[in-house]
């Protein structure tokens, strides 16, 4: 009996991560596949071959679509750590004048889809001059409700004993933070670092509004150029750019995986 | 303290003196408190409050093609809105789109959550190829989607040919095509809900299920009352966040249909993409972003209200 649900259970468990796994594995086996065994309907390559993935970088400048993708996220994500973590420290240790009212207008940031603010943000890049820059890829995206909140409640973990004693020592605010406030953070910082990587990476509408030059494109665009600009007996080389293209976020998602697990749900039930 | 105390002027009473100093403490730590706030809340002003004020600004005027305001139009754009086929065509294509997606989403994920929650071996590495879709971004999801919908040579019609059905053109029937972005999107959506549902799950005290084993409790009983209530917070957290990642769906959109055929998939964000960036009209985007701005408030608000509620009986 035992064994017998244990069985069941593991076929099942075995079935989902099949359905689960197809449409990676189907890209797989069909970007290692020439054009002619694409058209024919195989689904395990006869003759395995590497040709889509020299096509992919040689038809399209996928190394540098990768490179921009893995900056502008890089730099979001330490742009929102900087900036979330500096207001989580004064919404909880910091008391101020009119700190309450600060936190509930950061709150109700929240309220406010990107979408809904999109087209004066592309006039106001565009006014900067920030078009097909880097600059206008990252700094929007700095200020994050949920980091704040995410960090917020993690700071509010650490004993306030620790600030009044580094207070009484005569320890500044700032040194605080840096050395004990970050330190005893390690994990909420690297959820939301996780976290902010992998929306920066998904990141679609902005760049495709503000970017139309292949220096600063992200591999999403780079993507979406390669399936308009390819006919159908290239689909292996679109699959070859698709799987180089998940091989980051799905190594950070392999190793930053109970992190999130853990740290997420501390921001957003508590 | 710069005031010079001459030995013949009265000395200052004390309360006006501390007053003073307490008034200088407060300005020292509020403007040491914005030190910190500063940066989000610049970057809030300029790309947040600002652009919102802006749309709402521009949602009542009529603009030219580089988005300056020519004329006002008063609630012109909301009426024409209102009177216009193709806005209703989008709502209610959005809102399908949310009804395909959000609940199947959370019922497969929970259903994958409860399978790896559980004292098992090898669950680890179940749990890594739930979670593994939130790795796939929007683009690669796409293409392979697109790929596998491929009348000719994807995977689907094949397998359907191989049982006897004839093909299907997934993406271009305008009475598949969304069901076909619906299901890319649940299977894309599925890593993060299911993430974050295990967490819930984990979170569980063990000794509620000890104490329903001893009462002698079968496994779907215990599921319907003790896991499903003690969940109730995380499921309706989840259900949220995906209502509201469905309504600003607009990354598979442009992949695999480009709002079409025949608008069939022309959900909201993409409705307001076309008539900003593509027909220039942006007074009338504007309004239709308003309308998105009100309707994903409101869903958030809710949210807030029940989750604070939750708090309070616990």
């Amino acid at each position: 009996m035992r064994t017998a649900r244990a069985t069941a259970h593991y076929v099942l468990l075995c079935l989902c991560s099949v359905v689960i796994l197809f449409p990676v594995a189907y890209a797989l086996l069909m970007s290692l596949m020439d054009g002619a065994a694409i058209l024919s309907g195989r689904l395990w390559p006869e003759n395995w071959t590497l040709v889509n993935y020299e096509a992919a970088f040689q038809q399209a400048p996928l190394g540098r679509y990768l490179w921009n993708s893995f900056f502008v996220a890089f730099m979001i994500t330490l742009g929102r750590l900087i900036v979330s973590s500096l207001a989580a420290f004064a919404f909880v240790f910091l008391r101020f004048p009119g700190r309450d009212r600060w936190f509930y207008i950061c709150i109700a940031t929240m309220l406010v889809p990107w979408e809904a603010t999109v087209i004066p943000n592309f006039l106001t890049i565009q006014a900067l001059g920030w078009t097909n820059r880097y600059v206008g890829l990252i700094v929007p995206f700095w200020a994050m409700a949920f980091g704040i909140f995410l960090l917020r409640q993690q700071f509010k973990q650490i004993p306030h004993e620790l600030y009044e004693e580094a207070q009484l020592s005569g320890i500044g605010n700032f040194r605080f933070f840096c050395r004990v406030v970050l330190p005893l953070s390690k994990t909420s910082l690297v959820t939301l670092a996780v976290y902010s990587f992998l929306d920066a990476w998904n990141m679609y509408l902005w760049p495709l509004l503000v970017t139309n030059d292949d220096r600063v494109r992200t591999v999403q665009i780079g993507l979406k150029q390669l399936q308009t600009q390819e006919i159908a007996s290239s689909w292996g080389v679109v699959m070859a750019a698709a799987v180089i293209a998940m091989l980051p976020t799905l190594l950070l998602l392999f190793a930053g995986q109970k992190q999130l697990r853990k740290g997420l749900m501390q921001g957003a039930i508590q | 303290m710069n005031e010079r105390i001459s030995p013949f002027s009265p000395p200052t009473p004390w309360s006006v003196r501390t007053k003073r100093t307490a008034r200088q403490a407060a300005m020292k730590s509020w403007l040491e408190g914005m030190v910190y706030l500063v940066p989000s809340l610049l970057l809030f002003g300029v790309f947040l409050f600002y652009p919102l004020g802006r749309t709402m600004y521009l949602s009542v005027f009529h603009t030219d093609y580089q988005g300056q305001p020519t004329e006002f139009a008063g609630l012109a754009h909301f009426v024409a809105l209102l009177q216009d086929a193709s806005f209703w065509h989008s709502l209610k294509a959005t809102i399908l789109f949310a009804v395909l997606t959000v609940p199947t989403t959370v019922v497969i994920s929970f259903g994958l959550a409860l399978l790896v929650h559980e004292r098992r071996k090898g669950m680890g590495i179940f749990r890594t190829i739930f979670a593994s879709t939130m790795g796939m971004s929007v683009g690669v999801a796409s293409v392979i989607w697109m790929f596998m919908y491929n009348p000719a040579i994807g995977i689907i019609n094949r397998l359907l040919s191989a049982i006897g059905g004839s093909p299907v053109s997934w993406l271009l029937d305008p009475d598949t095509a969304l069901y076909a972005v619906a299901a890319a999107t649940i299977w894309m959506n599925i890593g993060l809900t299911f993430l974050l549902l295990l967490a819930g799950l984990q979170n569980i005290d063990p000794s509620l299920y000890e104490s329903a084993r001893i009462t002698g409790m079968s496994y779907w009983r215990q599921l319907w009352t003790v896991t499903v209530p003690l969940l109730s917070p995380t499921l309706f957290f989840v259900t949220t966040v995906s209502l509201i990642q469905a309504l600003q769906t607009f990354g598979q959109i442009d992949f695999l249909t480009k709002g079409g055929p025949v608008e069939a998939t022309n959900v909201f964000v993409y409705a307001i993409y076309r008539e900003a960036f593509v027909n220039y009209q942006f007074g009338s985007a504007s309004a239709q972003a308003i309308v998105l701005f009100l309707i994903i408030a409101l869903v958030t608000f809710l949210q807030f209200r029940f989750a604070e509620r939750k708090v309070h009986y616990q």
